[in-house]
């Protein structure tokens, strides 16, 4: 899982851009609507690598509310669902993968 | 204890409003995030995968019972309830708010405690033997002298822009527990044939992508003059080391590229023509400094108190002694290390509740003092031997005795991928699962000390490289894989662990490392050979043998 700032801007499949909430560094996603959303079921879909390095301009526009804004890739599932496209990005949307405390 | 001075209280708290204006001035988006980045680095904050991590150092390893209950309240109040013990003694606080971050250092400055340099291209915590002031054998207290670099290399602009980080670590022992061998500088205290104390320095250790151990630079430096020479180091460093590229720009690769008799040669050219005087230590500055480490004073107590002896029928405290209790320079006394490392749970994390037990405990056993050190476990430097089976059940209770100190479950990891915006791959659960598969407390005892140590990526901060074995994780088409090292260690026979063979899967990890136990069993020449001597008398090719023949 290469470190997001290595990344050029191409995409290989369907995308989308994410970053941290500057105030309390919650995992936040670009919307189609110019905004930011904690879930990714709001995130805007990019397809080329055009469109994302739009999208990614735009979000970094936004330096007040987000910090680190990259593109990361999805799986789009028949319902029109989101998923994380990566291990990297499944442990940012669903949180630690292991218990907090000892069993 | 160390008291700190009325210069450090005033600079801790302008640090700290200086800081809160910094954070408000981000959040109203005066400023921008790459003006921002270095002020948060310089005051240990990084941005993880879920929040910001907030980096707290704790100076040589030393914490007053009120330090560590503050770094309670932190945990309590701006994070999760938990906070990570790292190996260069540090606390990691894992989901803290960059709006609360303020408050939290203003928290941690009544106490004495700060984030200055845990991170950025500066001279960072410098680290000691956690059981420094206490060890028998030990030549002298090596945090006087942390204590005086701490002192010259904190804010001091020549220190502040380096090409890289930079790691010093001192000991004061034989065997070394601070692990000098992989820093940029390491310490070795001693005396030399005229009996005066001085360093053995050595220089150009380090992890991370090209690992290398430290080689010694100079036998001996008097005490007095190690300011001057550290400084005439560090300006070669400065002068010679690579800005241009991050990956070679750490004095280790100055080193490795000069070779140490050239770069020595600088350094000692460089040390004449400062003319070392104007940084000789004075004697009433060594000793001021020495007057400022308080130390308890000790009964007069039975080497063997009834209390011990009674308390040894039972075999679980048996155990639980003969693993985490070691010989304190005062008879009557010991040296308790507290696991952090209970059977599945994340290494080096301690909860808010029993970091608070641990401070009444160190009031009540130790006389308020607790340690950190940097195989992610707690320390009560100075308990009663005949205190020891009480302390033993209050441990338990907050499930602090888990009986494996150096064991196989005594394991070291980074927060790997759960956590690291850096990681390859995850550390923690793989930790888990080894603590699992080797539960079984009378199987760990029957294997020995053995050190499994796990990072997440090449940067190495879990010290995979100097693990008897190691666990490094990698990425392979976009899955976790890990590569396997044997014969590492950390101590003063440091020495990088060789490559076992091709990667292995996430899910393969633990049986591979059950084979290699295995392997090992199989082949000590009798139950005393410790892990990494029978690889160090065989080598790489019947471990790997062992492991590849049904993969
Ligand atoms: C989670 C956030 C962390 C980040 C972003 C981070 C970053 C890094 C980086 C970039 C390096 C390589 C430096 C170089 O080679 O020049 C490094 C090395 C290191 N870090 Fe970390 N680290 C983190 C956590 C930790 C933790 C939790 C520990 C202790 C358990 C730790 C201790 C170390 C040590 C001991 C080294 C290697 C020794 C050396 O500098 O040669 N770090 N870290
Ligand atoms: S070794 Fe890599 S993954 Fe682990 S904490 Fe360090 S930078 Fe992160």
């Amino acid at each position: 899982m290469t470190s997001p700032l290595q990344q050029k801007i191409k995409i290989t499949g369907p995308s989308m851009v994410t970053a941290n909430r500057t105030s309390d560094g919650i995992v936040i996603y670009r919307t189609a609507q110019q905004g930011w959303s904690a879930s990714l079921s709001d995130a805007a879909i990019v397809r080329t690598s055009d469109e994302a390095r739009a999208l990614l301009n735009e979000a970094n526009a936004d330096d007040v509310v987000a910090v680190g804004a990259y593109i990361a890739p999805v799986e789009l599932k028949d319902g029109g669902e989101i998923k994380p496209g990566n291990l990297r990005e499944r442990i940012r949307s669903k949180g630690l993968t292991i218990d907090l405390l000892p069993a | 204890m160390y008291a700190y001075d009325e210069l450090d209280r005033t600079l801790i708290n302008e640090r700290v409003s200086e800081f809160r204006d910094q954070v408000k001035r981000r959040l109203s988006g005066e400023l921008t995030e790459d003006e921002f980045k270095m002020l948060r680095l310089q005051n240990g904050v990084y941005l993880q995968l879920h929040a910001y991590m907030f980096r707290v150092a704790i100076p040589y390893g030393t914490l007053s019972s009120r330090q560590l209950r503050a770094l309670a309240r932190v945990a309590r109040r701006y994070d999760r309830g938990y906070g990570h013990f790292t190996t260069r003694q540090n606390i990691q606080y894992n989901w803290i708010k960059l709006s609360e971050l303020p408050d939290a250092l203003a928290d941690l400055a009544e106490v004495g405690i700060h984030a200055m340099q845990t991170s950025g291209n500066n001279m960072r915590n410098v680290t000691s033997d956690q059981w420094a002031g206490v060890a028998p054998g030990e030549v002298e207290d090596p945090r006087i002298w942390s204590e005086i670099l701490r002192q010259h290399t904190t804010l001091h602009p020549e220190f502040s822009f380096l090409p890289r980080k930079f790691k010093i670590a001192i000991t004061a022992s034989e065997h070394d527990r601070a692990a000098i061998k992989v820093h940029d500088i390491g310490l070795r205290l001693h005396k030399n044939a005229d009996g005066e104390t001085g360093f053995e320095v050595l220089v150009g250790g380090g992890l991370g992508r090209t690992p290398f151990i430290a080689k010694t630079i100079k036998p001996f430096v008097h005490g007095r003059d190690i300011l001057s020479y550290v400084e005439a180091i560090l300006r070669v460093y400065n002068q010679y080391g690579r800005r241009d590229n991050i990956y070679k720009a750490r004095i280790k690769i100055l080193v490795h590229e000069l070779g140490i008799e050239k770069f020595a040669k600088e350094v000692d050219e460089e040390w004449k023509q400062m003319g070392h005087s104007a940084l000789t230590l004075d004697h009433s500055v060594i000793e001021e400094v020495r007057s400022r480490f308080s130390y308890p004073v000790y009964e007069k107590l039975p080497h063997m108190p009834d209390e011990l002896k009674q308390a040894a029928h039972d075999p679980l405290f048996e155990r639980w002694r003969k693993n985490s209790v070691a010989p304190h320079k005062v008879q009557g006394y010991s040296i308790v290390t507290l696991s952090l490392k209970p059977v599945g749970g994340p290494p080096g994390d301690a909860t808010a509740d029993q970091m608070d037990a641990v401070a009444d405990l160190a009031d009540k056993y130790s006389f308020g003092e607790i340690r950190v050190g940097h195989e992610q476990n707690l320390v009560l430097p100075h308990v009663a031997k005949r205190d020891l089976p009480q302390l033993w059940k209050a441990l338990d209770r907050i499930g602090l005795a888990t009986p494996n100190v150096n064991l196989v479950t005594d394991i070291i990891a980074c927060p790997g991928l759960d956590y690291c915006s850096l990681a390859n791959a995850r550390s923690i659960p793989i930790a888990q699962e080894l603590t699992r598969r080797f539960a079984n407390h009378d199987t760990a005892e029957m294997i020995g000390r053995l050190h499994i140590n796990i990072s997440g990526c090449i940067n190495a901060c879990g010290h995979h490289h100097v693990g008897h074995i190691g666990i490094l994780g990698v990425e392979k088409n976009g899955e976790e894989f890990y590569q396997i090292t044997i014969g590492g260690r950390a101590d003063e026979n440091a020495q990088m662990g060789a490559l076992i063979g091709p990667a292995v899967p996430y899910a393969e990890v633990a049986d591979v490392i059950e084979d290699i136990v295995e392997a090992y069993l199989a082949l000590r020449d009798r139950p005393e050979e410790l892990f990494v001597d029978t690889v160090k008398r065989l080598g790489v090719e019947p471990f790997k043998e062992r492991v590849y023949a049904t993969r």
